[in-house]
């Protein structure tokens, strides 16, 4: 089976770990988590921001992330660029990823140096200092990143547009790296009056990862992110909401760069939410049911049984601020068109809805979740995202560690009852991507 | 336990250690050799297996032969259909994947301990009694023709496509592993059947595991996996690719913004003397992150790209050092004009601080990379195919450090040709050398 990259993120039913985790909180309000692997001498050390691209105002997309490329380019004591130097003379490597809901900063070192990019990244958290110069080249250097990951590639264009027609007022419809018109005027005050709001002890939470004891971190961390002093003022992260959609929304893009056509539809869908789990959980098995490999229903209906499918699936993650989507996406056959392919999509989600799940698959997926608790503890690195996304959005502790149980415990007709709800066309946006009739492809 | 031995370094900048992983070399009852590395810390194992060549061996006419068939072993075995396989897998919550390459042909494992003899039972029999039923061929077939189609519009896929059938032409190299899409329609059960005794044989096997599992107990699980292998193979090698892209640029005309630069010349075989020493040149030309010359000059200086990285390709029938980045349209001119004058200078060799910062981070980073049961195998076969030896953990950081800048400017000079470096650029690029 050849898998197929359709730009989607699929959500997987990956749950928390056996490994020893331990959390505190700063004075200053910095929590902080380890997760101790003792297999090998190497720390992961990250630091997530509990603010992301959802958090920007009207006007400046893209900030969030134009920010966290400028945080390479230097403080008061480090020069541009010498903090992935001083990371890479240790050996290590380095990177930052900006999404809608946060902010996260990464070295991967030998155990023993995990003090020193503790210190680089405290100093960086308030003693950013920006050039002229340097900022106008990054600013080139985004718009490419955004030429070379949106511009040149239909289907992320296409996603692009979806997005924005799914949230009518929330800010996820706008993309994480921004508009091009608005990056393209971004300006250094926008992204300093950003720095200055958000990076804040109080807002961050420190994750380590790897050999290391909890002691040795909370002495480590008292040491270089201690003395931070908190931000008093920390707005309170609220967003714009969406308000009922009362129609679905349809959109046909089309371009000459599409070999492969093909129908999705995303949903507005519920989240994860503090202590309060269980329908993103129902949603989680749901999207495992109905779409995750071989033996999945849309796989087993459209694939195997009518042929009317290249590869079909759904997705879902859970892991969100705010309302997230649960999507169905199926590439047709030769042959088959995209109306009769989303009307094979349906008549396949109906069947199922009628049926119900079938328990000998509902084991199945319970026993790739338990086993997945055995396989991550292989990737330190792995937990400490996993850790770090949940965190950011507000989950607590007992939250990533009980998701696993919150999973076994979904059973069949909870799988149906999120699928009855969430499945509602006037929340839907539908979408075709292909190439435009009649026009030969040319290279 | 991976016992990775580090000295403690106490001050910032003297050398990280080196690492000892505790490989023993592991001869099954049956004669099949493999690395493993025991670590009963977490109850699963991860086994590689690799067969070398790979789709390179596809024969005449029969372009797609090897990833076809690498695509259906788990697409149905004995009275397994797709469907039932999945499930099977499923319910053991095992992992395999099969991947087709052009010097190798991959298939990774995980299985917990608990349930390892049914494990590796489903695989063996995936990997050695396949059903190739036809329904599953024509379904896979249509998946192959559809990433076909869809490489043929992407421009990093063109440029790629374009880049080896001009340098390799009529070799195995100079065509996508995928196939063409009349080679593809055209494959047929036989082709399959026959692309499956090529490939999958024991003189072609290499070996790693990590994980749960004693010597012993992986010896007597290789015999049960593969001891019904073929033990040779008839199918003629291709033998050597040549080089055969001119010097200077090629220009495929497409719509889009920007402009990917595709670039390369031929290089050093991975057993070459001094490869060592191209590896470093490489690291500091553009192997590394963010501090590269490429980086330096093209990103961080001009801001002309995201990103831009070179590697060395030592593969099995030619070897080419070469790279990528994308630019807009109206700013690809500038980055091919950086790219050739990097080339220009680090034919001259590099300074004494570029060495000294490109021993520390690769010494330092070496010992980094052992960090995982996943990782730990891959590596290890790795090593395996390059024909390295066990020792090389050991003596690998002290290589690196013994060499000096003198070296570097004796292979710089015999590794970077100015002249014939070669340019793929898929766009619509404003303002190239020899435009109006």
């Amino acid at each position: 089976m050849f898998r197929f990259a359709t730009a989607l993120t699929l959500a997987a039913a990956v749950p928390a770990t056996a490994a020893e985790v331990t959390d505190f909180t700063l004075e200053n309000g910095m929590e902080v988590v380890v997760i101790e692997d003792h297999r090998a001498p190497v720390v992961v050390h990250m630091v997530w921001y509990k603010v992301g691209a959802a958090d920007e105002t009207a006007g400046v997309s893209g900030v969030a992330h134009y920010l966290e490329h400028l945080m390479f380019k230097g403080t008061d004591t480090l020069e541009p660029g010498e903090f992935s130097q001083v990371v890479e003379a240790q050996g290590g490597s380095d990177n930052a990823f900006t999404s809608f809901d946060y902010t996260a900063y990464h070295q991967r070192v030998a155990a023993d140096r995990l003090g020193l990019m503790m210190e680089m990244e405290a100093d960086r958290m308030r003693n950013l200092r920006l050039d002229d110069r340097d900022i106008a080249t990054e600013l080139r250097v985004v718009q490419e990143e955004r030429n070379q990951r949106i511009e040149n590639d239909p289907g992320a264009l296409f996603a692009e547009q979806r997005d924005a027609a799914q949230y009518l007022n929330h800010p996820y419809g706008r993309p994480v790296i921004g508009w091009m018109d608005e990056v393209e005027s971004l300006q250094l005050e926008d992204a300093l009056s950003f720095y200055e709001t958000y990076y804040a002890p109080n807002n961050a939470i420190l994750i380590v990862a790897g050999d290391v004891t909890p002691d040795e971190v909370r002495a480590l961390a008292e040491e270089h992110y201690g003395p931070v002093p908190p931000t008093p003022d920390l707005p309170e992260r609220t967003r714009p909401q969406e308000p009922p959609q009362l129609v679905e929304r349809r959109l046909v893009y089309e371009d000459p760069k599409v070999a492969q056509p093909y129908v999705i539809r995303s949903y507005l869908a519920p989240e994860r939410n503090p202590g309060d789990q269980k329908t993103a959980a129902a949603l989680t098995i749901l999207a495992e049911v109905l779409g995750n490999g071989q033996s999945s229903e849309l796989a087993q209906r459209l694939q195997f049984g009518t042929g009317e499918a290249l590869y079909a699936s759904a997705f879902y993650s859970g892991t969100t601020l705010d309302r997230t989507t649960f999507g169905l996406v199926m590439v047709p056959a030769p042959g088959v068109s995209l109306p009769d392919a989303e009307a094979a999509l349906d008549r396949a989600v109906t069947e199922f809805l009628d049926e119900g799940v079938d328990p000998d698959q509902l084991e199945r997926i319970k026993t790739r979740i338990r086993a997945a608790e055995i396989y991550e503890a292989d990737s330190a690195r792995e937990l400490a995202n996993r850790y770090g996304r949940a965190l950011s959005i507000g989950l607590t502790l007992d939250d990533v560690e009980s998701w696993p149980d919150e999973l076994r415990a979904v059973t069949g007709e909870d799988v149906i009852a999120a699928a009855r709800d969430v499945f509602d066309r006037r929340n839907a946006v539908t979408g075709y991507l292909k190439a435009p009739e009649a026009q030969e492809m040319t290279q | 336990m991976i016992r990775l031995v580090l000295a403690v370094f106490l001050t910032l900048l003297t050398l990280p250690a080196r690492a000892a992983v505790d490989i023993q070399e592991v001869t099954s009852p049956g004669g099949i050799n493999a690395w493993l590395v025991e670590e009963p810390a977490i109850p699963f194992v991860a086994l590689e297996l690799r067969f070398l060549p790979g789709a390179a061996l596809d024969r005449t006419g029969k372009r797609g032969a090897v990833n076809l068939m690498m695509g259906l072993l788990e697409e149905g075995t004995g009275d397994l259909d797709a469907q039932g396989f999945a499930a099977a897998r499923d319910e053991l919550a095992a992992s395999y994947s099969y991947q087709a390459y052009d010097d190798a042909v991959a298939i990774s494992a995980k299985f917990l301990s608990e349930n390892r003899d049914e494990a590796v039972d489903l695989l063996r029999r995936s990997i050695i009694e396949p059903a190739f039923a036809q329904d599953a061929i024509d379904r896979v077939r249509d998946q192959v023709l559809s990433v076909i189609a869809r490489n043929a519009v992407e421009p990093n896929e063109i440029g790629r496509a374009r880049f080896n059938e001009l340098a390799y032409g009529d070799h195995p190299y100079g065509s996508a592993v995928e196939g063409t899409v009349e080679s593809v329609a055209a494959l047929t059960r036989d082709d399959i059947m026959q692309a499956h005794r090529d490939v999958l044989v024991r003189d072609n096997l290499y070996v790693s595991a990590v994980g749960d599992i004693t010597a012993e107990e992986l010896g007597a699980l290789l015999d049960t996996l593969l001891g019904a292998l073929p033990q040779s193979t008839d199918v003629a090698d291709p033998g050597p690719a040549g080089w055969n892209i001119a010097p200077g640029i090629e220009l495929v005309e497409y719509d889009v913004p920007q402009s990917v630069v595709i670039f390369g010349q031929p290089g050093f075989e991975r057993d070459d003397p001094d490869f060592f020493a191209a590896y470093v040149l490489n690291d500091i030309l553009g192997g590394r992150g963010f501090s590269s010359r490429l980086m330096e000059e093209a990103r961080v200086k001009r801001g002309l790209t995201y990103g831009i990285g070179t590697f060395l390709a030592p593969m099995e029938y030619a070897a080419s050092t070469g790279g990528q980045a994308s630019s807009a349209n109206e700013s690809a001119a500038e980055l091919v004009s950086v790219i050739s004058d990097e080339w220009v200078r680090i034919a001259e060799g590099v300074t004494e601080e570029e060495l000294a910062a490109a021993k520390t981070y690769l010494t330092g980073a070496y010992p980094l990379r052992f960090d995982g049961n996943e990782r730990i195998a891959s590596i290890l076969v790795g090593m395996q195919m390059d024909d390295l030896p066990v020792s090389y953990i050991a003596t690998r950081n002290a290589d690196i450090e013994a060499l000096k800048v003198e070296d570097l400017a004796r292979v710089a000079k015999r590794l970077y040709q100015p002249e014939n470096l070669s340019f793929v650029i898929v766009g619509q690029p404003e303002g190239l050398p020899g435009d109006g």
